[in-house]
């Protein structure tokens, strides 16, 4: 019998019992909760009387409508319907018990960026959030997945979820990625190279050398953007680095538990012998540095290369789509991409806002000055505990200095649901996830990088080689 | 939820790939703590040629005339015909609510995306996987006749057009029990309550860490 992929592993050992047809109800170790897909769950409950079922295994925080402007963070959410959203989800918590870092707890930051943070998410998981990004968790060996609200209303009530198995993908990249070349953009090649659809109904597990080589942070940006590929769990094994990351952290088990708990996690990775229903192979001394051109994450080319032209595609559903992203994004076939001029800059999200991304925008900017068309500039660190030790380093006085602006944490820009939007029109270089049609503001252009892409743009005033510069 | 047995309605043709659910309602209007009324703003960007903000009167907002769920029949539509990952990105089920809200009861696709296609079964929102070439012959028909209708049978996984062609289609079984008999599925989970016990006190005794 062949072996087990680390997916199967999981999936078998958190099935409670299975359907007739194959479903299976999964048990979840870990549910990370936000403001914006959960009200309507904690309604639901309170409608049928329900209870949540286990408190300790629930984390909340604020995170998408918070305002990243300290004054306005002390004087309190001034749209009105976002107010009540973050209040809403306050009152929920201390109804129903559960922990939350609210907004004004130095925890406080992105839900995807705080749960390794605080070691609450651990090897072995099963985590789910109502949230796409959910996959991040799964750079630690965790079976993570994002799911919509009635499912967050299911996990509260009843601590699982019906789930169909899915079929196994591994995406190897071997070799060694080139100087100023990052996980970022190793993950928008990868979406390049199978499309936004290819992980759809697949597990994906990320391995190979290169990713083995990978920091715990870049296994997160790279996990993080499977669902950009269409896969809801992304995942890497276990290894020495991931025990390392969690060690100490205040939700990782005690020390009785700790050499019995890393006795399990070194086994969670697929067998020698595991049968992947796909394998997708990439070379990563091959890969440049990414900037996607279109209204979807697939839209992406190397920054040395030109704006695709839709009339050399022969589908024509997805040359008319390419058409429309070219109209939409105010962009023509064949334009350098080096010579696209942008306006504003956003370092951030739960893709690359954690300290390792702020450190290497930090290391592009220092001693420089963001160029005189950037008409704003801006980081806005993953969590308050990020934003802290960045200061502690100094930082925030490099971003400072060039022109940026340093913001409290939150989902920010990456999809504009607080103050933090591009107006119509407006061209940014963004480290965030998703390229869509209004995705940063109405009419907003989206042009996905990495933070060191991002801070060379800020300064040049156009996209610009990082490994030039 | 409500049942879903049988359809039949008119066709509303949505002729792009890749229809990404912040395109199905955009982030403004997840600030909202309800599950309805989302139907108004329904594909907002193309919908609407002013920006839309939650709290504003639809009535008074400057119409697309040129999107197709602006022109009549396909204001009355319940089946939306999609191209191919309808649904990515956002996990957003506030997407689902919208087109609930809007009168859709099926969306028929090449294909969808997990989450979204997942989350329109706990909605009542039958989401329809047929081959691209059936699709594309279905768009032909829609095209070529305003008001072009079909019919969905659930009890027999069947879409049936005008002219009589039945269609197959895929369904889970236990995903078309639910929708066949409009189950909520937390009560029948519930159900299972002493499995899920016994689970968990076995989980407890290999990863004590687990439970704080």
């Amino acid at each position: 019998m062949a072996g087990k992929t680390l997916y199967d592993k999981l999936f078998e050992s958190h099935t409670v019992r299975t359907e007739d047809d194959g479903t299976a109800l999964l048990y979840i170790d870990r549910h990370l909760v936000h403001e914006v897909t959960s009200p309507q769950a904690f309604e639901g409950l309170r409608l049928a009387g329900r209870k949540v079922w286990r408190q300790d295994a629930a984390l909340a925080v604020p995170d998408h409508n918070v305002p990243t402007v300290a004054a306005d963070r002390q004087a309190g959410i001034t749209d009105p319907v976002a107010r009540i959203q973050v209040q809403a989800l306050d009152n929920n918590c201390q109804e129903f018990g559960i922990t939350e870092f609210s907004m004004d707890d130095i925890r406080q930051g992105i839900v995807h960026v705080i749960g390794p943070e605080q070691g609450a998410t651990l090897p072995g998981m099963t985590l789910v959030c109502g949230d796409s990004h959910t996959a991040t968790h799964g750079a630690f060996g965790t079976m993570a997945f994002g799911v919509g609200t009635s499912e967050v209303e299911h996990v509260l009530a009843t601590q699982c979820l019906l789930q169909k198995k899915m079929q196994n993908m591994r995406i190897n990249v071997e070799g060694t990625l080139g100087a100023g070349v990052t996980a970022k953009d190793v993950v928008l090649a990868i979406i390049g190279e199978i499309g936004t659809a290819g992980g759809t109904g697949y597990a994906m597990e990320f391995a190979g050398s290169a990713i083995r080589d990978m920091s715990m942070e870049g296994r997160m940006t790279i996990c993080n953007m499977a669902i950009e590929a269409g896969a809801r769990v992304g995942m890497v094994a276990v290894d020495e680095k991931t025990i390392d990351f969690v060690k100490g952290r205040p939700f990782a088990p005690a020390e009785e538990y700790w050499d019995q708990a890393v006795a399990l996690w070194k086994e969670l990775h697929s067998d020698e012998d595991a049968v992947f229903d796909r394998e997708v192979t990439l070379d990563a001394a091959a890969i440049k540095p990414q900037v996607t051109w279109g209204t979807s994450p697939e839209m992406v080319v190397a920054v040395d290369g030109n704006v695709p032209d839709p009339a050399q595609e022969s589908d024509s559903v997805k040359a008319s789509g390419m058409q429309k992203a070219l109209d939409y994004m105010g962009l023509t076939a064949g334009e350098a991409i080096a010579d696209i001029q942008v306006d504003k800059v956003f370092i951030g999200s739960c893709t690359n806002s954690r300290l390792e991304d702020i450190r290497e925008a930090a290391a592009v900017i220092k001693g420089r000055k963001v160029a005189d068309n950037i008409k704003l500039a801006m980081v806005v660190p993953g969590s308050g505990l990020i934003k802290q030790q960045a200061e502690k380093e100094g930082l925030d006085k490099i971003f400072i200095d060039a022109g940026f602006e340093w913001r409290e944490p939150g989902c920010s820009m990456c999809l504009a649901m607080n103050a933090d939007r591009l107006e119509p029109g407006e061209r940014c270089a963004s480290t965030s996830n998703r390229n869509f049609e209004g995705r940063q503001g109405q009419g907003s252009r989206t042009h996905l990088v990495s933070p060191a892409m991002a801070s060379a743009a800020a300064i040049a005033g156009h996209f610009v080689d990082v490994r030039d510069f | 939820m409500e049942k879903f047995t049988k359809h039949t309605g008119i066709v509303a043709p949505l002729d792009r790939p890749n229809v990404d659910t912040d395109a199905i309602i955009p982030k403004q209007y997840l600030k909202s703590i309800k599950r309805s009324g989302f139907g108004p703003n329904a594909f907002d960007d193309w919908r609407y040629l002013d920006p839309g903000e939650p709290g504003m009167d639809n009535a008074t907002r400057r119409i697309n005339p040129d999107f197709v769920l602006n022109q009549s029949p396909y204001d009355q539509a319940t089946i939306l015909l999609a191209r191919e990952n309808f649904g990515c990105g956002s996990s957003r089920e506030h997407a689902v609510w919208a087109l609930d809200d809007f009168g859709f009861r099926s969306v028929i696709a090449p294909s969808f995306a997990d989450i979204f296609y997942n989350n329109s079964f706990k909605n009542g929102l039958l989401p329809i996987v047929l081959d691209a070439e059936i699709v594309d012959e279905l768009f032909k028909r829609v095209n070529a006749k305003k008001g072009y209708q079909l019919s969905i049978d659930l009890e027999a996984q069947k879409v049936i057009t005008e002219e009589g062609d039945e269609f197959a289609f895929e369904v889970d079984g236990f995903r078309k029990y639910c929708l066949l008999n409009g189950l909520d599925d937390i009560g029948l989970t519930l159900q299972h309550a002493d499995e899920i016990r016994a689970y968990e006190a076995k989980r407890k005794q290999a990863e004590p860490w687990l439970f704080a």
